[in-house]
């Protein structure tokens, strides 16, 4: 990390793609005080006198600084604990874990982990399972006591919704018996559980009695840490946290933080409504407003509609599941959403509302625009976040009423083939996250990871959105695909618009945060398939170098 | 095992103004009101005594404290927020679905769920129940339901309040109703009577809590007027139980000429007992016939092995558990026994002894009325 307060530095490189429609390509970069001073050549930024030029770049390529305009700092804390995912993730320090790929491997893993434990009846945590590639198999409690019989294990599924758990972590929940009647708790021969437990409720005694609660995943400064270390190896250099609860006595930890000289990011973080009315939550939320700092911009307001698609729990219009699952659940009554989003428009508070099926997205729509009617409101930037199943006739109102939308377009990767044979069948999924569609009708759109429900990676993001390839390889959704200069543009000028950001980051020009990602090709040059393994140098941000080799 | 009473239905339902009438008619017993809900906590200011962080010290030893959007992680973190209470009310939130919340309930160690309450705005439901966005999850919510609160009577005629209990004798068909005026429906109807803890059912906490009670329900009950309500007959009779009104709802009158009177002078409780060894699950599905004219039934009574069963009947919901050792509810010394709830007039005392062979039983200690049953 290097300062360049108060001297000009010009960064030469192989390519700068500026997002600036006035000069899209250079190949220097004035940086003064942390922002852009001027894009061009040596000669036409001589004029802001002496610099020192800086040619480490020389070879490497400068997009804007990627902006995750749908994660969460959690994904820092998950790296604690054991991952078990089926696909290679890295780890904020770099290491590679490759997938696990059957049951025996997850297991495998887990024995290792045990074997580190001094403790024989400490808890063990694992993450990011994803049994769908097992095929029909199922884990059950047998397989994790095969790692340790005594010590409670439970592993939460790579969607966050189903958790399984050894004998010993059952018995630590007082579930070790016969009388259970809950969906949620699939029973063996014996009528004792199988070992998944589906559902937050389900799930949650298990994982309070290995000690993971949901405020020890959200984010702590030992993850926030991890979770800045994962942004630069990706080249981001703006986050968001949606949503976070906020606690009062968090905020001076996370302004500290993020204040270090050291502290690679720029956090976003959105305050989840639950618990507060809509009064209570803008209230709070100005207050929030109030104490931002450079790096962290508090005063937003996350909402959830629904729930989600592969849970079932989204809101579907008719026909409703494909595989015949029973509708889906509201997260808020329509009439604290109308409220919320009125209360939002009169005091300024930006509100991101979670959307995942399209009953959701018309509620969110019909909503916002009853807001509008009673508070006209130019600039609002209601976003849609996750807004997966929007048909067209939806994103042509959202384009007539100034919305937003953030798309999951990593579900086409992760769950597309689900999605095509089980949730909402081929029809809904292959025009599922509509960034075509969107584009072309004119909604103000960009794309996310939802990290870590899906690793944090915006280039993975974007050639998620250009290719719309499953894991099987099928391809879902030709006409929906964009091209690579769009989906740049989504995970750099477009996010930072969903944030009200776009006057400081997204782009590389005069006046604007020196925010980089640093490459070592060219984005454009490569094939589209190959978008997703551009390697990362590292990151620039408010003109401080962070190379992915020191995180 | 604290009984945990689950309270849904839509926004404006007055589930609020129903759990402010509870923590009125507490008699005693100390409520830990739990609500799981984005509006503001509604406890009436006279009831709030004191604040202690984030929870609400009430009159009479109860408590009131939000849990945020993990219920089952709020619910599990009781026990270090508040000290030990006799019954727990959840207030949900409008569009949650009562009955994921009451089993969620049994997945919180030492919580039982204890019944539905639902609470329904009975000029609004119909069209609630049409509504293109929560139409579906209203009518579950009424599907859910073990009591129904038909509140809010006094704003639709009779004629309306007649063809709404054919609707929900349909749409809500587990439930037993009862019509309400600002929710004023008898505490004991919501969260068990009092005398519970007579029976030992719950475990021994509630012991303390019944010497103090139970004067003044009975009282209650003894000195209010008798309310001429009866079941209602009908659909309504067949699927799903109507019992009375705050007016007597055969009435065509303009008005209602006398004032309200409270809702707890119309109901009675009654401690009742098997002649011997008895099959829980029959006596359990025999109470929950609706014809018999019971809110609410709780009891332990003896197998003919000798074992003890905790027998739990709301509405039409039965639940039949072994009795925990230890606890009062397996003391072998304590006779089988169970308390009846009804509303006053309705309760069939010939017909409750027909169907369970269950006899009165007089409680000295509690002073409890015997119920009026035939000698044989």
């Amino acid at each position: 990390m290097t300062h360049t307060a108060g001297r000009t530095v010009v960064y030469a490189a192989r390519r700068i793609h500026t997002m600036d429609p006035a000069r899209p390509q250079a190949t220097h970069v004035a940086v003064r005080d942390g922002r852009v001073l001027g894009v061009g050549t040596p000669e036409s930024l001589r004029g802001w006198g002496p610099f020192d030029l800086d040619e480490r770049f020389v070879h490497r390529v400068l997009l804007p600084g990627f902006v995750e305009g749908h994660s969460h700092v959690g994904e820092g804390t998950y790296w604690r604990y054991v991952y078990c995912g089926f696909f290679d993730r890295t780890d904020p320090d770099g290491r590679v874990w490759p997938g696990a790929r059957s049951i025996e491997a997850v297991v495998a893993r887990l024995r290792e982990a045990h074997a580190g434990l001094a403790d024989p009846k400490a808890p063990l945590f694992g993450w990011g399972l994803d049994p769908l590639y097992f095929g029909s198999r199922r884990m059950t409690r047998h397989d994790l006591d095969a790692v340790s019989p005594e010590r409670p294990i439970g592993i939460v599924h790579a969607s966050g919704h189903i958790t399984n758990a050894s004998t010993a972590a059952l018995a630590l929940a007082g579930y070790m018996r016969t009388d259970h009647d809950h969906p949620g708790i699939p029973l063996d021969d014996a009528r004792l559980p199988m070992g998944e437990l589906r559902g937050p409720e389900a799930m949650m005694p298990v994982l309070l009695g290995l000690g993971v609660d949901r405020a020890a995943l959200s984010g702590d400064e030992v993850g926030l840490r991890a979770f800045a270390r994962l942004a630069v190896r990706t080249g981001t250099t703006t986050a968001t946290d949606l949503a976070t609860p906020i606690p009062d006595d968090a905020i001076e930890s996370l302004l500290r933080v993020t204040g270090e000289d050291s502290f690679p990011l720029r956090v976003v973080p959105a305050m989840h409504v639950r618990g507060y009315t809509p009064k209570g939550a803008v209230e709070r939320a100005i207050g929030l407003r109030a104490r931002s700092s450079d790096r962290l911009r508090l005063g937003r307001v996350k909402a959830h509609a629904d729930g989600s698609i592969q849970g079932f729990t989204a809101r579907m219009r008719w026909p409703g599941y494909h595989n015949g699952a029973p509708q889906g659940m509201w997260y808020i009554e329509p009439e604290t959403l109308r409220a919320l989003f009125a209360l939002g428009l009169e005091h300024g508070i930006q509100i991101h509302t979670h959307t995942n099926g399209d009953a959701a997205i018309d509620l969110a729509i019909e909503s916002m625009a009853s807001a509008l009617r009673a508070h006209p409101s130019p600039d609002h930037r209601f976003v849609l976040q996750h807004c997966q199943l929007a048909d067209s006739a939806q994103l042509r109102r959202m384009k007539a009423l100034g919305l937003c939308a953030n798309f999951f377009a990593n579900h086409h990767f992760y769950w597309g083939d689900a999605h095509h044979d089980q949730t909402v069948g081929p029809d809904r999924a292959e025009r599922m996250n509509p960034c075509r569609s969107a584009q072309d009708i004119g909604v103000a759109y960009t794309i996310h990871s939802d990290a870590p429900v899906t690793p944090l990676g915006p280039l993975h993001v974007a050639w998620c959105a250009v290719n719309r390839r499953t894991a099987s390889g099928r391809l879902l959704g030709a006409h929906e695909r964009i091209p690579v200069a769009d989906a740049l543009r989504a995970i750099t000028l477009a996010a930072a618009w969903t944030l009200h950001l776009d006057g400081e980051i997204g782009s590389i020009e005069c006046g604007k945060r020196a925010d980089f990602a640093v490459l070592e090709d060219d984005p454009l040059e490569v094939a589209p398939e190959a978008l997703k393994d551009v390697g990362v140098w590292g990151t620039v941000q408010d003109g401080r170098l962070f190379p992915a080799s020191g995180a | 095992m604290l009984p945990t009473v689950v309270v849904g239905g839509y926004l404006g339902a007055g589930k609020t103004t129903l759990v402010n009438r509870v923590l009125r008619g507490a008699a005693g017993r100390r409520i830990a009101v739990v609500v799981n809900d984005f509006g503001e906590i509604g406890i009436d200011a006279d009831l709030i005594e004191s604040r202690d962080g984030d929870v609400l010290n009430l009159a009479g030893g109860c408590v009131c404290c939000a849990v945020g959007s993990d219920l089952v992680a709020g619910l599990m973190a009781l026990p270090a927020r508040i000290s030990p209470p006799d019954v727990v009310l959840i207030e949900t939130s409008g569009v949650a679905l009562p009955g994921a919340v009451a089993r969620a309930v049994r997945l919180v160690p030492g919580l039982d769920a204890d019944g539905i309450v639902v609470v329904a705005d009975a000029e609004t439901i119909r069209a609630r129940a049409d509504d293109r966005w929560v139409g579906d999850t209203v009518r579950q919510q009424l599907a859910e339901a073990d009591l129904l609160v038909l509140n809010k009577t006094d704003l639709i005629a009779p004629d309306a309040l007649d063809a709404l209990h054919a609707w929900l004798a349909e749409a809500a068909p587990r439930a037993v109703r009862l019509d309400a005026v600002e929710a004023d429906v008898p505490p004991d109807a919501v969260i068990g009577s009092v005398h519970d803890g007579v029976i030992g059912a719950v475990d021994g906490s509630v012991d303390g809590a019944v010497d103090g009670a139970v004067d003044g329900a009975v009282d209650g009950a003894v000195d209010g007027a008798v309310d001429g309500a009866g079941l209602a007959s009908g659909p309504g009779a067949r699927r799903g139980t109507r019992l009375g009104a705050a007016r007597p709802h055969r009435s065509r009158g303009p008005a209602r000429l006398a004032p309200p009177r409270p809702a707890a002078a119309d109901y009675e409780t009654r401690l009742v007992a098997p002649a011997g060894p008895i099959d829980p699950q029959a006596l359990a599905r025999a109470l929950a016939d609706p014809t018999l004219g019971l809110l609410r039934a709780k009891g332990v009574v003896r197998d003919a092995e000798g074992v003890a069963w905790v027998v739990q009947v709301v509405g039409m919901r039965v639940r039949v558990t072994p009795a925990v050792p230890g606890t009062p509810a397996a003391d072998p010394v304590l006779p089988s026994r169970l308390v009846l709830i009804g509303r006053r007039g309705a309760l069939d005392a010939e017909a409750i002894h027909a169907a369970t062979g269950l006899r009165p039983l007089v409680h000295a200690a509690a002073g409890l009325r015997p119920l009026d049953m035939p000698q044989d």
